[in-house]
């Protein structure tokens, strides 16, 4: 009787307990990510882009209508790019494709991985859909990457599921001074941490508001337990050389490579210098004439939005 | 002795970890100089064509080609794996630089897409014959390489039956079909021939030492 009716009842066997849905080990997910490390990921809005940065040798690109620039300059909800526009760039190029969900956005999410995106960005860039729960990452197969201002921040976006992890910094900027701040705090309280008593580890826990069993990790490991990339205002190979001296595991660069004047050589120079981080003399080789640089933003101008605030 | 980990891109610090873990120096390779103070070399895993690329800019191939040639060890994990094969399909567009050495035929990213990345026990009966251990092994694949075609002086370490329902979601281009007709649905995953030693999996992440 119960088989045959079209009302559902609650309970065992009604349609509110869902099969359990097939997730990837945690493991598995945190190990793609480090296959990203001491890579560059490329901010693309189309094919021919997407070639360019594979050729230059990004170890990703992130699929895009409009660059954080873009999205800046003009205004309006941003929200995810378009399916089609995402499998057109997979079959352009080999290495792995990632696309940014608004944040709390689970729908967008649902979508990009059923379209097969390699990582899911839930992204404070695009305008958030849910201003006060993330996604809950765990129900996904695929991996997402978060950002963070501080090491508080990034552990309750691990404990959401994130097997990765990058600074907001400013997006659409240029300016890499917030990217640098948010490295800065995230490190700072990581050597903090380490040089703790074990006891005072539960009142830092709850400071930072994160969870204890990660800040206890964190401290045993010396480090936050999956990579962490560095974003927002990232313009030059000396920016990106700067973050990696700091401490990231990678770059990501979105606006600054194709608002510059000559994309394809400053792609190529960003890598090199994310390989040779610590190489002056190689640094400043490929720091030689790469042309015009993006425009940059001052952030103490007051009518500049803050989007690494749109989230906690 | 010091054994070398190319660090262009990719989990070389994991590599170096592992290393220290067994007790030996394990050195960042970024330069063809560099590749003269190591006996033996691992290439690492991570995006074999950004590997390619840097490599290439900074002239670490033929010296690569040379340090394969002379017979020293060298292994190569998943992207490591591409770059040692003598042939390799599903590449980018323009196709990419290899080393080669290893006489198979490799097909980039095999088993599709980030999402179908997966972990799983290998049978690995001659690693235990001359490691000791369980014959066991976990194998951790992301977006992983397959070796489609051995040569006769390779010897296979372990081969991977395809699961019916992921065979949906690996390549299809004639080649890779062939191959997985000719051998039943099985993959080849990890080889050895003479001092080359190639895993499409990523034992680094484990910490199963002895590969």
């Amino acid at each position: 009787m119960a088989d045959s009716g079209v009302v559902t009842v609650y309970g065992n066997g009604a349609a509110l307990t869902e099969p359990p849905k097939k997730t990837t080990a945690f493991s598995v997910k945190v190990g793609l990510a480090q296959m990203l490390r001491g890579g560059v990921i490329m901010d693309v809005v189309d094919a021919a882009q997407a070639r360019i940065a594979e050729e230059a040798g990004a170890c990703a690109v992130m699929a895009l209508e409009r660059v954080p620039a873009d999205i800046r300059a003009q205004g309006g909800v941003a929200r995810m790019t378009d399916p089609a526009l995402i499998k057109e760039i997979k079959q352009a190029v080999t290495i792995p494709v990632m696309a940014k969900a608004r944040i709390g956005h689970f729908v967008e999410a649902q979508i990009l991985e059923a379209i097969g995106v390699d990582y899911v960005d839930e992204s404070e860039v695009l305008t958030p859909a849910d201003e006060h729960h993330h996604i809950n990452k765990h129900n996904f197969r695929v991996p997402f990457v978060c950002g963070c201002r501080d090491l508080g921040e990034a552990l309750r976006r691990i404990r959401e599921g994130a097997a990765m992890i990058r600074t907001k910094g400013e997006a659409g900027t240029g300016n890499i001074v917030e990217a640098v701040r948010h490295v800065r705090s995230v490190m700072g309280d990581i050597r903090l941490l380490r040089n703790m008593d074990d006891d005072e580890v539960f009142s830092f826990a709850k400071k930072i508001a994160a969870p204890y069993d990660l800040v206890m990790q964190t401290k045993q490991l010396g480090r936050l337990p999956v990579v962490q990339f560095a974003a927002g205002g990232v313009a030059t190979p000396a920016d990106a050389a700067l973050m990696m001296q700091l401490g990231c595991d990678g770059v990501f660069v979105g606006s600054g490579i194709f608002k510059s004047g000559d994309p394809a050589r400053r792609a190529r120079a960003i890598v090199q210098a994310v390989t040779h981080y610590s190489d002056p003399e190689i640094l400043a080789d490929i720091s030689a004439g790469l042309g015009e640089a993006m425009v940059g933003i001052n952030l103490s101008d007051s009518n500049v939005e803050r989007f690494a605030a749109r989230s906690e | 002795m010091a054994v070398g980990v190319l660090a262009l891109q990719g989990s070389f610090n994991e590599h170096i970890a592992a290393l220290r873990k067994i007790g030996v120096t394990g050195v960042e390779v970024r330069k063809p100089s560099q590749l003269e103070a190591v006996e033996a070399l691992i290439i690492p895993g991570g995006e074999s064509t950004t590997m390619a690329k840097l490599a290439h800019y900074h002239n670490l191939f033929p010296a690569l080609r040379e340090f394969v040639s002379l017979g020293k060890p060298v292994w190569g994990t998943c992207a490591g794996l591409i770059f040692l094969a003598n042939k390799a399909t599903g590449q980018k567009l323009g196709g990419q630089e290899l080393i080669g050495g290893l006489d198979c035929t490799v097909h980039r990213n095999f088993f599709g897409s980030q999402i179908q990345s997966f972990e799983t026990e290998l049978a690995a009966p001659k690693l235990a014959e001359q490691e000791g251990g369980s014959d066991r092994c976990r194998g951790v694949f992301i977006r992983a390489p397959a070796i489609l075609k051995a040569g006769p002086g390779v010897e296979v370490l372990a081969d991977y039956t395809i699961p019916s329902d992921k065979l949906r979601s690996v390549a299809s281009d004639t080649e890779a079909e062939e191959a997985i007709a000719y051998s039943q649905g099985k993959v080849i995953v990890a080889v050895r021939q003479g001092n080359i030693l190639g895993t499409a999996f990523h034992p680094e992440l484990t910490s199963d030492t002895r590969w």
